[in-house]
Parts: structure tokens; sequence; C-alpha cells
């Protein structure tokens, strides 16, 4: 009885407090992140050669550093040279960063993958080249990506609770805070756990749902 | 500047001496990963369907929950829960080895079903039992295109053994953290970290391409997978 | 006197390092023509094609289209261009990710900037025209190999181009797709349809070509009609190369 009192008062609304403030910074992180892996990713194969260089040593810098190492560095660090971040923009800009480097390199693959005949193809009909690359390219590509690009969102979701290293309470950080005062480590840790397992279930879900709904012939995934 | 190489520079050692503490980790975490996922992988493509089952559920909980949740729920949580007297050190190698073998599981997983069904039944037309026809013909072959798998899982490994500094384990990160707090050189600090970081991975990923060289067998692809 | 021809090519020269793959070719094409390019691989037939539509840049030489010169080097001239010079690929080059109908109505919207729907009327009329009514929503990876290139030949045609070049369009072909991809060739011929076109398919060449040219080492060597290439060359190269490819692929 005591316990579900517990769980009811105090459990409870705190799980949901970092529940949302988790997905506050999943969202806009997955989607700067994608934003930033598709720019990177085509710069790195259409650039001219120092943009091409430059996006490349951004790409093996931010997925060669641990991402709690770049936060330490956003947060921790950047005050160092005057810069003040919140935590949470810290972690935003941390996790968009990173994921964007690891987005590019499945939009860079599937880029390289795609036949040159489809570039001549869409040149012989008078296309020019940004034309092509969106209406022809960057459509096929995506496709190839979606599934790499989807496990990287999954990543991130679960990458989410290293915001809790540096100050700022989402899920983990509740559960932590929860946990120091009752003791009820194992309780608590399962709980979150399972809101983890949750959120990565459902994320999954929808980007099969959504890889059906793009799935086109000839563009089949044998999922491992 | 100057004062940030010289932090930089009175820190190396110490640092250095928590890249032995990083690789120790990783190099636990992916021999357990090894020796778990094997098994995992063998049970999930030739195992009793409740069996399969139950690796499918195994994997599924080690890679849907984040580690920093993982190393909390073993160290503050089981371990006093099951009166288990393990240190951070332990845990961290346990938690990650754990979740590792989720990962090297399907990366077999997905080697064996790469392998054509002919080398089973030619095993089987020799006379050779399952078990035998496994751990004779198809492990050797899976685990060769295993290895680019292997490098990547090294390379996750070793930057996710930063987030066991939470625990307090002494590895590179732990340290930097430690001594910037002091010096207040943050920002050299945590690049220094960064820096040993990627000479790690590369190191890393550079002896297992060698590897993957050697137990080439020609004619076989190790790419692609 | 003579009708001004529609493309005039002149001198088109390639060379990949120290590769010559085409020395000087030069070309003149009415209205209505059906030049067919013979000759063993190598020979420089696909990058002259090539070289006309600059998908591969010429280092040398000029083309007229319609007595305009063409400055491929401005951008808005060589698309245009393009849109005029319809490319037949050997392995077809249909977009992947498009259905039939798409892939000829995409030029149509994106390029010209028609509307979707009367785009789509047209793609769906220029489907019909060479026989795959029935085959509008399918995606490349569903149609067979002939199929595939009757989609790209509407493909081409639907942006109304004045010239078609075709590449080998039935050397990636079963021997029996072949003969159903020929149909619409020949009928476009019939209809007046000004092309050139790469091929082995001897039987086609001699019932159908205006001109037959003959390559060889990125050299035009010889040209004439049909019966003068077949029966009376005046090079030995020629006549080698004649008598192999028809006890090969035989007449038809």
């Amino acid at each position: 009885m005591e316990e579900w009192l517990y769980i009811q008062t105090e459990v409870y609304p705190a799980l949901l407090k970092g529940f949302w403030v988790s997905l506050e910074l999943i969202l806009p992180s997955a989607i700067c992140g994608l934003v930033i892996g598709i720019l990177v990713g085509v710069l790195r194969v259409y650039g001219s050669r120092p943009v091409m260089a430059a996006a490349n040593a951004y790409v093996a810098l931010f997925r060669g550093i641990p991402l709690v190492v770049q936060l330490f560095i956003w947060y921790f660090g950047l005050p160092y040279i005057g810069i003040y971040l919140s935590p949470f923009t810290a972690a935003v800009l941390g996790f968009a960063l990173c994921s964007g480097a690891y987005h590019s390199e499945y939009i860079r693959g599937a880029l390289l993958s795609i036949k040159r005949g489809q570039m001549l193809a869409a040149q012989s009909l008078g296309f020019h080249k940004v034309q092509m690359i969106f209406s022809i390219i960057l459509p096929q590509a995506i496709r190839l990506a979606l599934p790499g690009c989807g496990n990287e969102i999954i990543y991130l979701i679960k990458y989410s609770s290293l915001a809790y290293m540096i100050t700022c309470i989402e899920l983990t950080g509740q559960g932590k805070i929860l946990a120091s005062n009752s003791f009820k480590y194992t309780e608590v840790f399962l709980m979150i756990g399972a809101c983890y397992l949750v959120m990565t279930s459902v994320a999954a879900l929808i980007l099969g749902r959504l890889e059906d709904r793009l799935r086109l012939p000839g563009f089949e995934h044998h999922r491992i | 500047m100057p004062g940030s190489l010289i932090a930089i520079g009175d820190a190396l050692p110490y640092l250095l001496r928590g890249s032995l503490v990083t690789l120790i980790v990783v190099i636990g975490a992916m021999g357990l990963g090894l020796v778990l996922g094997v098994p995992l992988a063998v049970g999930q493509v030739y195992g009793h369907p409740a069996l399969r089952r139950v690796i499918a559920v195994y994997v599924w909980f080690f890679r849907g929950i984040p580690l920093l949740v993982l190393l909390f729920l073993f160290y503050f949580g089981l371990c006093t829960a099951l009166d288990i007297n393990l240190s951070a050190f332990a845990v961290a190698i346990v938690v990650l080895g754990l979740i590792s073998s989720a990962y090297q599981s399907q990366i077999f997983r997905g080697a064996i079903l790469s392998l054509p069904e002919g080398q089973f039944k030619a095993a089987r037309a020799l006379g050779m039992s399952d078990l035998k026809a496994i751990s004779v013909i198809i492990l050797p072959q899976a685990i060769r295109l295993s290895v680019p798998g292997w490098s990547n899982e090294y390379s996750i490994l070793l930057k996710d053994s930063a987030v066991t500094y939470a625990l307090g384990v002494a590895e590179i990160m732990a340290r930097a953290h430690f001594v910037a707090t002091r010096t207040y050189q943050q920002l050299p600090l945590y690049f220094a970290a960064g820096v040993i970081f990627l000479i790690l991975t590369w190191v890393g990923t550079k002896g297992l391409r060698l590897l993957e060289e050697k137990v080439r067998i020609p004619g076989y692809s190790t790419h692609g997978l | 006197m003579m009708p001004a021809p529609i493309l005039r090519i002149e001198n088109i020269s390639k060379r990949y390092g120290k590769k010559d793959v085409l020395q000087g070719a030069s070309l003149e094409v009415n209205k209505g023509d059906l030049k067919i390019l013979i000759g063993p691989s190598g020979a420089g037939k696909s990058t002259l094609l090539q070289c006309i539509n600059f998908l591969v840049k010429p280092d040398e030489g000029r083309i007229w289209l319609d007595e305009q010169e063409v400055h491929y080097a401005h951008k808005r001239d060589l698309y245009a261009y393009r849109q005029k010079v319809g490319m037949i690929f050997q392995d077809f080059n249909l977009f992947d990710h498009l259905n039939a109908l798409e892939n000829v109505r995409i030029g149509m919207v994106k390029v010209k900037g028609m509307g979707k729907a009367e785009a789509g009327e047209r793609a769906v009329m220029e489907l019909e025209r060479v026989g795959l009514g029935d085959h509008m929503q399918q995606y490349p990876a569903q149609l067979s190999g002939g199929q595939k290139q009757r989609v790209s030949i509407a493909r081409a045609l639907a942006m109304d181009p004045k010239v078609l070049l075709l590449d080998e369009p039935t050397s990636a072909l079963d021997p029996e797709l072949i003969g159903e991809v020929h149909a619409v060739i020949r009928d476009l011929g019939n209809n007046g349809m000004t092309m050139i076109m790469a091929t082995h398919q001897i039987g086609f060449a001699r019932s159908l070509a205006s001109e037959i040219i003959f390559m060889e080492d990125g050299r035009i060597l010889e040209r004439g009609t049909p019966d003068k290439i077949f029966n009376h060359a005046e090079n030995a190269r020629t006549r080698g190369f004649c008598s192999k490819i028809t006890e090969l692929y035989g007449e038809r």
C-alpha cells in the first residue's frame, strides 16, 4: 500500500516530467541531426574539394570522439572561452552535431551507391544539377539510407540519457534523484529502463512503418 | 595558450594511465561479448523456437536501454539487492560486455545467415552431426565474416566506455574531468581526452583491419556485411 | 537544293589520358534520317553518341542543331539542347524510384515545367504508343528488359526531341525481347523521327538505315547506303567486319 502511494505521489510525476524533458531533447536533436546529416552527406559527395575535406574532417572528429567528451566540451569546456550554454542547449547541440555526423555516413554511402546511369539519364533529359540531386538522386538515396538513419535515431534516444551527465535533468536524471532519495535503485532503474524500451520500440515500429510506406520494388532491404 | 599546454603536459601521464583502464574495460567487454554473443547467435539461428524467443528478448532488452541506465541498474541496484560485491570497474566490464553480446550476436547471426546453405548440407553429407557442422564448418567461416563488424563494435565500445565515468571508473574521461575541475583548464583537457580517444580508435581499427587481412580466405569478401 | 541538316557535327575528338577514343568525327543528319553506327566494341560509337549529347564533354569539335551552334559551356544552352536531343541507353537507366508513368512524366514536369495533369496525359499517350498501356504503374524492377527499354523510349519521346540517339538499345536484352524494341524503333522511323543508332543488329540496320557508318579506333572509316557497306565496301576493314558480324548475327 505504502509502495503504491510512493509510486503515485513521487515516482509517477517525476518520471513523467523527466520523460517530457527527454522528448524535448530527442525531437529537435533528431530533426537537426538529420538535416545536418543530409547536408553534410551531399557535400561529402558533390562538394568541391576543400568543402569535401572540411565535411570529412567534421565527420571523423564527431564520430571518433565519445559523445560524453563532446557534451563536456560544449557544457564545461566552452565557458573557458567565455561561451556559456545551458545544459539543455549544450545537450541538443551535442546530440545534433554528433548524430549529424553519423547520418551523413549513411547518406553518403547511399549517394555513392546510386548508379551513374541514373545521373546520365537525368542529364540527357536536360535536368540541371540541383534538379537532378533533388528529384532523382535524393529520393533514391533517402530510401537506401533510411534503415541506417533510423537506427541512428534509436541510438539517439538511448544516448539522450547522457544529458544527465551535464546536469540536464531528463528521464535518467529524475530516476537518479528518485533512487538516491528512496534507495530503491533496482525498482526505479527498471522502470526507467522500461520507459526507454518503450521509446526505442515505438520508434523502431514507426520507422519500420515508414520504411514500408516508402518501400518500392527494387529498393527492398534485407533486415538482419 | 602556454598555460593550457602546460596543463595538458602535466596531466598527460595521468591521462595515459587512464587509457590503460579504458583499454582493459573495452577488451574485457569485447571478450565477454564474444563469448556470450557466439552461442546467442547460434541459438538464435538454429535453436528451438522458445529459445529463439528468449534470446530475442535478451537482445531487445540490452539494445533498447541506455548504457547509463544499465550501469546504474547493475551497480547501485542489482549488486546491492543481490548482495554481490563488485567494483565499479568490474560492473563496467560486465554491463558493456552484456550489451556488446547483444550486438555481437546480431553480427554473427548476419554472418551465419549469409553463408550459402550448401555449406551445411555438405557437412551433413560427410556424416557430421549438426553440432559438429556448426562448430567446424559454419562458425569458422562466420567468424571471419564478422571481423569488420567487430572493428565497428570496438570503436563503439571504446566511445561508450567513457560513460563508465558516471560510476567513478578511473578511465580517460574521469581523469580529464578530475584534472580539469582542479586546474580550470577544461577545454584543453577535454580536447586532450578526445584526441586520445581518436588515437585509440584509429590504432584499434587499424589492428583489426590487419587481423581481417590475416584471416581472409582467398575469394572471400569480408566487406559489405 | 538540299535542305539544311537538322544536326551537324564537325570534327569531334575525345581522348582519355593518352588514348584517343574519338578522332575528328563529323556527321550531317537530315530530318527523318536513320543513321546507324557499326563497328567493333571500343570503336568509339558510344563515346560519339555521348559526345553528341555532351554527356561526355568532347575535347574538340562543334555541333549545330537546326543551324544553331550549341554552346555547351553555357549551362542554359546545354540544358535546352539536351531537351531536344533524346538519348536511349544500353542499360535503360530508368529512374528506379519512379514507376513507368512517373519516369515518362518527370522530365516534362521538372525540366519543361509542364503541369502534372497535362504531363500525365502525354505520358499515358507515349506509353500507349510503345505498347505499355497496361504497365504504367509498374516500377523498373517489375518490368522485363524489353519493357524497360520501351519505357525509356517513351520517356525520351515525351520531351519532343528533334533527334533521338540510341546507344545499342538492344544489346542488354535477351534475344526474344529484341523484336519488341525494334518494332518500336521501326515505327518511329516510319513516322519520320530522326535517329542515330549504334547497334550490332545487322539485319535491322540493313533493312532500315538511311546510311550506315562504320567506325573503328575512334575514326569513321566508311559510310554509305546499306547496300554499299554490306556488298561493295571499299575499305578492307569494313568488309572484314561486315562479313564477321553477318556470320555472327546472321541475316534478319
